[in-house]
C-alpha cells in the first residue's frame, strides 16, 4: 500500500464523473461535426450517407460569406477599440490614484458579467438619443465599449506579473517615463495583450446579445446564422458551426501556447 | 508531560490510535513513552530504538535520491540529518512522515511496521519548512486541528491547546489568524500543533531557515530545551552544520543518499570518518601522504600514526595548529611557514600559510596585530586523524 | 513615480469612453424606466412610476422575473454539481495530464454558444439525435416531448454553456492551495474526507462564489436559449425585455425591467463580493 496515493479521497467515482461532464461539453459538437456530413441532415439516428454536400452548398452561399466578411471587420475594429481603451484602463487601475477610481473600476468590469442585452439596449437608447443610425459602426461601438473590460482583466493580470524593477531600472539608466513604458513595460505586456486580442477578437466574432440590439442592415455571421434559424433548420448550418469550430480550437491552441510561454519565460 | 499519566491522557491516546493499533497495544505503547527515560548518551540506548529504519531506498525514476539508509532513533534523543541539498535529507524525512514511499526497506516505530501506514495513522507529527499553517483557521484552531480530527471532547481541546501556547509562548495569539503574526511566531505556533497531539516522534523540516540569524539563534536554543522538557525524540533536517552541533544528541551526516557518519556531534567534528565529513562539518586541512612503517609523510611534514602502509589522508584542523612552544617529543611535529593571508574573526584569526615546500594549511590562532615573516607552528601527531577518501560527486 | 502626462494620458480616454459608452447609457436606461409610451408609439418624457407598477402588478412579469430565477438557480446548482468535482479531480488526481484536460474544458468556451445552442436543439428536438436513438436502442416507443421547447430544455443548454465558467474559478481556487496544508492535514491525523472538509473545501469557497455568481447572473439574463429552446413554457425575462423592445414596442417599460435586473444584478454582485472577502484568507 502506497501512503502517498493516500492524499486526498481517491474516490473511484471521479474519473468517471470527469469522464460524464466531457461527454456532455462535447456531445453538441461531435454531434454537429458528425452530422455536417451527415446526408440526411440533422434528423435521425444513426447518421448515414457521408457526404460534402452540406459543404458544397455553404460555400457558394453568399450571405454567409458576406456577414462573415463583416464579422471579420467588426472583430478588427472592436480589438482596435478594446485595447487602445482597455491598456491604459490596466494601466490606471495598477497605477494611478485619482477621484472616482472604485466607480471606474466597477464600470470597466460590468459588461464582463453583465448580461449583453442591458449593456446593448442602453447603447441603442444612446445612439437613438444622438440619432445615429445602425449599422455595422454601431456594432463595432458596441463590441468595443462591451469588450474592454476583457482587455483590462488580462493586461492588469499581466501587469501584476510585472518586476517593478525592471521600470526602476530603466528611469535609473536614464529613460523617461514614456520611454520606459515603450521599451520596457510594453514588451513585458506583449503576451498578455496578445492574448487578449485573441480572446476579444473570438468573443466579437460570437458576439450575439449586444449586436442584436444595434444592427442595421448588415449582418453579422452570429445573426446571419440566427436569421436562418428562425426560418428553420438546414444542414449548412452544421458545417458553418465545423468550421467555426476549427477556427476556435486553433485559436485556443494558440493563445493556450502564449500563456503557459509566458509563465515560463518569467521565471528566469 | 512525560512524566504522570492522566485517564484522559491515555483515553486520547487510545482515541488517536484506534484507526491504527487495537486499544491494548496503544496502553501498552503509552507506557513505554513514559518509563523509558530520556536518552542523553551518544550512542542508542541498549533497549529497543522508537524508530528503525532498515535499508530504506527510494528512486524517484531513474534518479535514485537515497540509497540503502539504515538509521535508529532513540526514545527521547535529538537527532539531526545533516545534508546539503540534494542529499536526500528531505526525502527521507517525508518518507518517516508518509508523504513519500520507499523503494524498497522498511521503516518500525515500536517494533511494529509504520511505513504501511497512512500519514494521518502515524504517531508522528511534522513541522514543516514554511509552517504549512491553515489560514483560514484562527491560532488556537490551528493548533486544535489534530485534537478536532481525532474527536476528542471540546473541554480537553481547549485546555491541551492553552498548554500547548504557554509552552511555546503564544497564548496572547489565540485568537489572531496566522496571516497577521511574524514568522517567527508562525513558526512557534507550527510547533505547538504539532506537539500538542503527543507524537512519539516529532519531525522538523529545516524550520528555522526562513529565521533571520539572531532569531534563528534563539529558536535553536529553545527547541533544544523543549525538546528535553517534553522528552520526545525530534528528527531535525537542516543543512547547517552549526545548528546541527548545537542542537544534536547525534548527527547522522547524509552526502548523495548515503550516510556519511553517525555520531554525536563532538565525535563526527573530532574523528570525522571521511574526508567529506571533516570538511563539512568546520574548516580542516586535509593532508594526503604516503604511509610508510608507521610513519606518515606528507611534503616536509612527518607525524607517527598506526595507519597501514601505502597512500593515507588526514584531517587536521586549524585550531590544533599552534605556534611552536618550548616544549618537544615524537609526538610533536614542527613546520615553518610564511603567512599569506589573514581574516579576522574577533578573537581568532583564520591564516592562511605556505610552507617552504609549497604546502598551504590554515591554521586558527588568537588574534593579534600583525604577523612577519616566517612562523614557526606545531602540532600534535594526534590531531591528524585519519579518514576514508570520499568519492567525488 | 510616474510623470502628470503620463497619468493623464492614461486615465483620461479611458475615462472618457466609459463615461460615454456605458455611464450615459445607464443613465439613459435609468431616464427611460421612468417614462412611458403614448398611443401613437411616441416617448411621453414625463416622469412616472407606472412602469414600475406594471412590473409588480401585472403577473406575466413578475412570474417570468420568477421562473427565470427558478431557472438561473438550477443552472447554477447543476453547473457547480459538474464542475466542482471535475475541477477537483484535475487538480488533485490529474498529474501529468492535467493541462490537457484543463484546455479540453476551456475548449468548448470558445466555440459559438450559438452554434452549441443550435445543437442541442438538433439533439433534443423529436427528430432529432436523442429521441432517435432513444427509438433506435428501444428505451421508448415514441419521441419525448419534454425535451425540447421546455424548461428542461433552457436549463439543459444552459447549464452546458456555464459549467465550464464555474469550473474556471474553482479549479484556479484549487490549484492556489498549496500542497503543504494538505500534507499537514494528515500529518496531523485527517483522512483524507476530512481534509478536503475542513481545508480544501474551506478554501475553495470563494472560486465556487465567483463562479455561481457567473452562471447565476448571466443565466438570469441569457435570451437566446428560450427563444431557441425554451418554447412558450420557458420564456425568461430577457425575451420579453427583447419583445417590448421590438414588436411589442414599449421601450420604457423594456427600460424599467432591465434596470431591475441591473439592479438585482449589482445587488449579487455586492452580496457575492463580501462573502468572497470573509471567506478569503489571504
Amino acid at each position: 500500500m502506497n501512503p502517498s496515493e493516500h492524499t486526498v479521497p481517491a474516490s473511484s467515482w471521479m474519473p468517471w464523473h470527469a469522464a460524464v461532464v466531457f461527454g456532455f461539453l462535447y456531445l453538441p459538437i461531435v454531434t454537429l461535426i458528425v452530422y455536417s456530413f451527415n446526408g440526411s441532415g440533422v434528423a435521425g439516428f444513426p447518421p448515414r450517407d457521408l457526404t460534402l454536400n452540406w459543404y458544397r452548398l455553404l460555400f457558394a452561399d453568399d450571405a454567409i460569406w458576406t456577414s462573415v466578411l463583416n464579422s471579420l471587420l467588426v472583430a478588427l475594429a472592436a480589438m482596435a477599440i478594446s485595447l487602445t481603451f482597455g491598456i491604459p484602463a490596466a494601466l490606471a487601475l495598477d497605477r494611478a490614484s485619482f477621484p472616482g477610481k472604485t466607480l471606474f473600476r466597477r464600470l470597466v468590469l460590468l459588461p464582463l458579467i453583465l448580461p449583453g442585452i442591458i449593456t446593448g439596449l442602453s447603447l441603442l437608447m444612446l445612439f437613438q438619443a444622438g440619432t445615429v443610425r445602425l449599422s455595422l459602426l454601431t456594432i463595432v461601438l458596441g463590441h468595443g465599449t462591451a469588450l474592454i473590460s476583457v482587455a483590462t482583466t488580462e493586461v492588469f493580470a499581466g501587469l501584476q506579473k510585472l518586476d517593478r524593477a525592471q521600470e526602476e531600472a530603466s528611469l535609473d539608466l536614464g529613460a523617461n517615463y514614456w520611454q520606459t513604458f515603450w521599451r520596457v513595460t510594453l514588451p513585458n505586456l506583449r503576451l498578455s495583450i496578445i492574448g487578449a486580442a485573441l480572446l476579444i477578437f473570438t468573443l466579437s466574432m460570437d458576439e450575439i446579445a449586444v449586436s442584436f440590439f444595434l444592427i442595421g442592415r448588415d449582418n453579422t455571421l452570429p445573426l446571419e446564422i440566427w436569421g436562418r434559424l428562425r426560418r428553420g433548420i438546414t444542414p449548412e448550418i452544421n458545417a458553418i458551426s465545423t468550421i467555426i469550430f476549427i477556427f476556435s480550437l486553433a485559436a485556443i491552441v494558440i493563445w493556450y501556447r502564449l500563456r503557459t510561454k509566458a509563465e515560463t519565460d518569467l521565471v528566469l | 508531560m512525560v512524566a504522570g499519566e492522566s485517564p484522559a491522557r491515555r483515553r486520547a491516546v487510545a482515541l488517536r490510535t484506534a484507526g491504527g493499533m487495537p486499544a491494548l497495544r496503544s496502553a501498552r505503547t503509552t507506557l513505554a513513552t513514559v518509563s523509558e527515560p530520556a536518552t542523553t548518551g551518544s550512542t542508542p540506548s541498549s533497549t529497543s530504538p522508537l524508530l528503525d529504519i532498515r535499508k530504506v531506498a527510494k528512486s524517484f525514476g531513474k534518479n535514485a535520491v537515497l540509497r540503502d539508509i539504515s538509521l535508529q532513533v532513540a526514545e527521547g534523543e535529538f537527532l539531526t540529518i545533516l545534508g546539503e541539498s540534494g542529499s536526500g535529507k528531505t526525502t527521507l524525512l517525508r518518507i518517516i512522515a508518509g508523504f513519500e514511499a520507499a523503494s524498497s526497506g522498511e521503516i518500525l516505530m515500536a517494533g511494529e511496521r509504520l511505513d504501511n501506514l497512512p500519514p494521518y495513522r502515524r504517531r508522528v507529527n511534522t513541522v514543516f519548512q514554511h509552517y504549512a499553517l491553515f489560514p483560514h483557521l484562527t491560532v488556537a484552531q490551528n493548533v486544535g486541528y489534530g485534537l478536532k480530527v481525532a474527536k476528542l471532547p471540546q473541554p480537553e481541546i481547549s485546555t491541551r491547546v492553552q498548554q500547548a501556547l504557554d509552552m511555546v509562548k503564544m497564548a496572547a495569539y489565540a485568537s489572531a489568524k496566522p496571516a497577521k503574526i511574524s514568522g517567527g511566531q508562525q513558526q512557534r505556533i507550527a510547533l505547538a500543533r504539532a506537539l500538542v497531539n503527543r507524537p512519539r516522534l516529532l519531525l522538523l523540516d529545516e524550520p528555522l531557515s526562513a529565521l533571520d540569524a539572531s532569531l534563528r539563534r534563539q529558536m535553536q536554543v529553545e527547541l533544544k530545551s523543549l525538546q528535553r522538557e517534553v522528552g520526545i525524540s525530534f528528527v531535525f533536517v537542516t543543512h547547517d552544520q552549526e545548528e546541527a552541533m548545537v542542537m544534536s544528541d547525534r548527527i547522522a551526516l547524509l552526502r548523495l543518499g548515503e550516510l556519511e557518519q553517525v555520531a554525536s556531534p563532538r565525535e563526527i567534528y573530532n574523528r570525522p570518518a571521511t574526508a567529506y565529513t571533516a570538511q563539512f562539518i568546520g574548516h580542516t586541512n586535509l593532508l594526503s601522504g604516503e604511509v610508510k612503517d608507521g610513519v606518515a609523510r606528507c611534503h616536509s611534514l612527518a607525524w607517527r600514526t598506526g595507519l597501514r602502509d601505502g597512500p593515507g589522508l588526514f584531517s587536521l584542523r586549524p585550531e590544533n595548529i599552534r605556534i611552536a612552544g618550548s616544549s618537544s617529543g615524537t609526538a610533536i611535529v614542527r613546520f615553518r611557514a610564511q603567512i599569506m593571508r589573514q581574516a579576522f574573526h574577533g578573537a581568532t584569526e583564520l591564516l592562511q600559510v605556505e610552507c617552504a615546500d609549497g604546502l598551504v594549511l590554515s591554521i586558527r590562532a588568537a588574534s593579534r596585530e600583525s604577523w612577519t615573516g616566517d612562523v614557526d607552528f606545531e602540532f600534535s601527531s594526534a590531531d591528524a586523524v585519519p579518514v576514508r577518501a570520499s568519492e567525488k560527486n | 513615480m510616474f510623470s502628470r502626462a503620463y497619468r493623464a494620458a492614461i486615465t483620461i480616454p479611458p475615462l472618457l469612453w466609459v463615461a460615454v459608452f456605458l455611464l450615459l447609457p445607464y443613465a439613459l436606461l435609468f431616464c427611460y424606466s421612468f417614462w412611458s409610451v403614448s398611443s401613437s408609439q411616441e416617448i411621453v418624457h414625463s416622469w412616472t412610476l407606472d412602469n414600475y407598477r406594471q412590473l409588480v402588478q401585472v403577473n406575466v412579469y413578475w412570474q417570468t422575473l420568477a421562473r427565470s430565477m427558478g431557472i438561473a438557480a438550477r443552472v447554477t446548482l447543476f453547473s457547480l454539481l459538474l464542475g466542482y468535482p471535475l475541477a477537483y479531480y484535475l487538480s488533485f488526481h490529474a498529474g501529468r495530464r492535467k493541462d490537457l484536460f484543463y484546455q479540453l474544458v476551456v475548449i468548448p468556451l470558445w466555440v459559438s454558444y450559438l452554434v452549441r445552442a443550435y445543437a442541442w436543439k438538433t439533439i433534443l428536438g423529436s427528430d432529432g439525435v436523442l429521441n432517435t436513438l432513444l427509438q433506435y436502442v428501444h428505451l421508448s416507443s415514441h419521441p419525448l416531448d419534454f425535451l425540447l421547447y421546455s424548461p428542461f430544455a433552457v436549463v439543459l443548454t444552459l447549464t452546458h454553456i456555464y459549467t465550464p465558467f464555474t469550473f474556471l474559478p474553482i479549479y484556479a481556487a484549487l490549484e492556489h492551495i498549496p500542497r503543504n496544508l494538505v500534507e499537514a492535514s494528515h500529518d496531523l491525523g485527517a483522512s483524507p474526507f476530512q481534509t478536503f472538509w475542513r481545508v480544501i473545501f474551506p478554501l475553495s469557497i470563494p472560486g465556487v462564489l465567483a463562479g455561481a455568481t457567473f452562471a447565476f447572473v448571466l443565466s438570469l439574463g441569457d435570451f437566446l436559449a428560450p427563444l431557441l429552446l425554451g418554447g412558450p413554457s420557458g420564456i425568461m425575462i430577457s425575451n420579453i425585455v427583447v419583445s417590448l423592445f421590438g414588436a411589442a414596442y414599449n421601450w420604457p417599460l423594456g427600460a424599467a425591467i432591465s434596470f431591475c435586473m441591473l439592479a438585482l444584478v449589482l445587488g449579487l454582485l455586492f452580496l457575492s463580493e463580501s462573502l468572497e472577502k470573509k471567506w478569503s484568507f489571504r
